[in-house]
């Protein structure tokens, strides 16, 4: 198989930060439509929401549809 | 489409007459995954209209869960996205099984990533040495150090399911919500097994005397 660096680097990092706090995908998913109006409404929302910030850059699959809702709504607008 | 408050979609999707409420939403739902989905090829006018419905449905059974804290539209088109992208990952990883994944563990690393002779059992997913072209002779010996260190405590400190779920996702980037599938528990579940994991492995690390600072340092950027 194949492991590249940049992988490496990515799970090292995730492992050395990794913080006693940190808020699971159910939770992040109940905050998530606040969050992005505050995104929408150009807010500091990772400042607002920090736990909520600090789980769509550690989980890949949150992040996607943090990604995919923002984009929905932007369109919507 | 008639502009609705909060209350006002509430009072609708519950009263008798909702089919018009009903009819926006869904339009609604469509024009919001058509934008969401965008970059996924597979998906056509029909798995549009699929999903908006099977996310109408779940929005109808979890109205009480409403908490007001953002427009109605907003939440209804976050259960929208999360439905799609269940489905789709879903569909995109159907062929892929976690055994064989996990299975090749012990397999013959990558020419890409220079190796030394192997050095205790299993695990030989971490290679010895990384050929980091940006890295200095100093910063390759705390890589080093650090690679040696994370494979043996990868071995020792892990249970096997930790080890695994930590194989499917950081190494082979297989979605949470595949890997938890696969090991009959829920995303959630599983990002609390991984957290546990990387809590211990940062546990471990620090004891052995890596600081934070010196592993971003030789891992940071």
């Amino acid at each position: 198989m194949t492991l590249d660096l940049d992988t490496l680097k990515q799970m090292v990092r995730g492992i050395i930060t990794t913080r006693p706090d940190e808020i699971g995908c159910d939770e992040c998913f109940e905050q998530l439509d606040r969050f992005v109006e505050m995104k929408l409404a150009g807010k500091n929302a990772a400042e607002a929401m920090p736990l909520v910030e600090d789980h769509l850059e550690r989980c890949d699959d949150c992040r996607e549809e943090f990604e995919a809702l923002l984009a929905a709504l932007r369109a919507l607008e | 489409m008639i502009e609705r408050t909060n209350q006002e979609w509430l009072t609708a999707l519950r009263g008798p007459g909702r089919d018009g409420a009903l009819a926006d939403l869904r339009a609604l739902l469509v024009r919001g995954l058509r934008y969401a989905l965008a970059s996924w090829s597979v998906v056509d006018e029909a798995i549009l209209e699929d999903f908006a419905q099977d996310a109408l449905l779940k929005i109808l059974a979890g109205l009480d869960s409403f908490r007001g804290e953002s427009r109605f539209t907003t939440w209804a088109q976050k259960i929208a996205v999360h439905v799609a992208l269940t489905e789709l990952r879903r569909h995109r990883w159907r062929d892929v099984s976690l055994d064989e994944m996990t299975g090749s563990l012990d397999a013959e690393p990558s020419t890409a990533l220079r190796r030394g002779p192997s050095t205790g059992s299993g695990h030989r997913f971490i290679p010895d040495t990384l050929a980091d072209p940006s890295a200095g002779p100093e910063q390759q010996a705390i890589q080093r150090m650090l690679l040696n260190t994370l494979r043996r405590i990868i071995s020792t400190e892990l249970t096997d399911r930790q080890r695994q779920a930590l194989v499917a996702a950081y190494i082979h980037g297989m979605p949470l919500e595949e890997v938890a599938r696969r090991m009959g528990t829920n995303r959630n579940a599983l990002y609390k097994l991984l957290h546990d994991a990387r809590q211990r492995l940062k546990k471990r690390m620090m004891a052995e005397g890596l600081s934070p600072q010196d592993m971003l340092a030789a891992f940071g950027s």
